[in-house]
């Protein structure tokens, strides 16, 4: 009984890291189109960041503040004068697709080696604000802490806020007719430019956010990320790339995937069974769990 | 407030889609652009909308040029393209779609005011406010499409072929609706049609292109006498 709801706990913990990450991914696809490969240094860069503003004033809160309006701001810069500029060179050429692709990548390099010049490849530890000992249950120590359910909270709320903005507000109503039609949205005179880049500020803010609270159960160091990248990207392609409601169920039935099968069968299974799923999904609906497409060419 | 059009070029790929195309349409007229497929019109409106890159020659509005703008500013300026048949976004529910081309709008009050006219002028879209815009019928889409242009209050109307694909019941409602309305809002229109006869019966004027050429302009009364028109165009 108590490996059960253990496994469930953890579940829902690993899945709501995996839920942030692979937001941030899908808002990055929903808005460009592309995997954005850099995503894991942004993460990172930007968790280095609130590392270093939560040393300075002892505050963990003013860290994640930190981290998350870094992670936007680097989000911002990266489409503004990265991304934009290389899509306009490849415009309409045969390369259109991979290009941009690609350029993430070579960021991805570009961030961790800037990270290794400044904080060196050890390996840093962040301390959670609140406790990562395990609660007690019927007597014995279980594998959920305190600073784990606060991973869960924080991670449903800003899930809760994101679709409150994307369905409740203006601005959210602009992202959604940006990502499903572009051309349209440009001739009802909005922004899309504006709003594309926004996409990449919310994706930055998720991915910050991510790293603040996955790195204190592990620790800080400039691939500490690309773990997360993979798992973050396999959920979203389970639940959809397009749907934003389909990357959080898509990182939960991956977290709960793993949680039982290492919990059950072996510790071994955690790449196995995510990689899995992944084939699974990919052959038995190819657009993802929860996307309303047919296939991914629609 | 008028649009002139004067040698206008504009390239598709390694075509020349527009070749040196010129002509006017005064304030508060409708213009029909006919021609066969490929004759180059939705090219031209592409242009227009800032959608497609101008090679050379000129196009004003309002004795503003509209050559290199971006399409959402040209929208914001009052110039509404509505592209053809699919130029409703499908995931959105036609209340959303609607909303699109108020987002922007400062005056709140009249964006809400244009909304209500929209839903009187086309009473199904308000039955449909719920539904997403891909429940739609080819008709009603089209009439969403139109609608959503209506609501930013524009002042140029380019309109790609409003009639494709639809029953010819639901053409003739479409052009009439478009003809009371061009009239009572006192809107410049181009009309882009492939359907000649509707369109330039319902229009003041027409300009008819074939490959990318201008190769009359005339009013559309005298075009729709003209018998080399008629025999290349309406078929009869």
């Amino acid at each position: 009984m108590i490996k059960f709801i253990t496994a469930i706990l953890t579940a829902l913990t690993t899945g709501a890291i995996y839920a942030l990450m692979s937001t941030a991914l899908v808002l990055v696809w929903r808005s460009t189109r592309i995997i954005n490969f850099a995503q894991a240094g942004q993460a990172v860069l930007s968790t280095y960041i609130g590392y270093e503003v939560t040393i300075r004033s002892g505050s963990f809160w003013v860290g994640v503040i930190s981290a998350m309006i870094f992670g936007a701001l680097l989000g911002a810069a990266i489409d503004r004068f990265f991304m934009r500029p290389i899509f306009k060179r490849v415009q309409g050429g045969p390369i259109l697709m991979i290009a941009p692709v690609v350029a993430t990548l070579g960021l991805l390099g570009i961030i961790q080696a800037i990270i290794g010049f400044k904080w060196g490849l050890t390996y840093q530890s962040l301390v959670a604000p609140v406790s990562t000992d395990g609660f007690t249950l019927f007597g014995r120590v279980i594998a959920f802490s305190p600073f784990n359910l606060l991973v869960v909270v924080f991670a449903t709320v800003s899930m809760l806020l994101l679709t409150i903005l994307f369905q409740k507000t203006n601005i959210g109503l602009a992202l959604r007719a940006s990502a499903h039609s572009p051309e349209i949205a440009k001739l009802s005179g909005i922004k899309v430019d504006f709003i594309r880049t926004l996409g990449w500020s919310l994706a930055g803010a998720a991915g910050g956010l991510a790293g603040m609270l996955y790195i204190p159960s592990s620790y800080l160091y400039p691939n500490a990320m690309d773990v997360l990248l993979v798992f973050g990207f396999i959920a979203a392609v389970i639940g959809g790339l397009d749907s934003l409601f389909g990357a959080v169920a898509g990182a939960m039935i991956l977290g709960f995937a793993i949680s039982f099968a290492t919990s059950y069968v072996s510790e071994k299974l955690v790449f196995p069974m995510a990689f899995v799923m992944l084939v699974v999904v990919l052959l038995v609906k190819p657009a993802g769990l929860f996307s309303g497409k047919k296939s991914r060419r629609d | 407030m008028t649009l002139v059009v004067e040698s206008l070029v504009i390239d598709h790929g390694a075509i020349r889609a527009i070749n040196s195309v010129s002509f006017k349409v005064p304030t508060g007229k409708l213009t029909a652009v006919i021609g066969a497929n490929g004759a180059g019109k939705t090219t031209l409106l592409r242009g227009l909308s800032g959608l497609k890159e101008i090679k050379s020659g000129n196009a004003t509005w309002n004795g503003e040029s509209i050559v290199g703008k971006r399409a959402e500013n040209l929208a914001r300026a009052g110039i509404m393209h509505v592209s053809d048949g699919k130029s409703v976004i499908a995931e959105l529910s036609v209340k959303e779609n609607l909303a699109l081309t108020g987002l922007w709008r400062k005056d709140k009050k009249d964006v809400a005011l244009a909304t209500e006219e929209v839903i009187s002028l086309f009473p199904i879209l308000g039955e449909r406010m719920s539904q997403s815009g891909g429940s739609l019928s080819g008709g009603e889409r089209q009439m969403l499409a139109i609608g959503r242009a209506l609501v930013a209050r524009p002042r140029l109307l380019l309109l790609d072929e409003p009639s494709l694909g639809l029953a010819p019941l639901i053409i003739d409602q479409i052009f009439t609706t478009i003809k009371k309305f061009v009239t009572t809002m006192n809107l410049t229109v181009v009309l882009v049609e492939q359907n000649a006869m509707g369109a330039l019966a319902i229009a003041d004027d027409g300009v008819v292109l074939n490959l990318g050429r201008v190769v009359a302009v005339d009013s559309a009364e005298n075009l729709l006498k003209d018998p080399a028109v008629r025999t290349a165009y309406l078929g009869y």
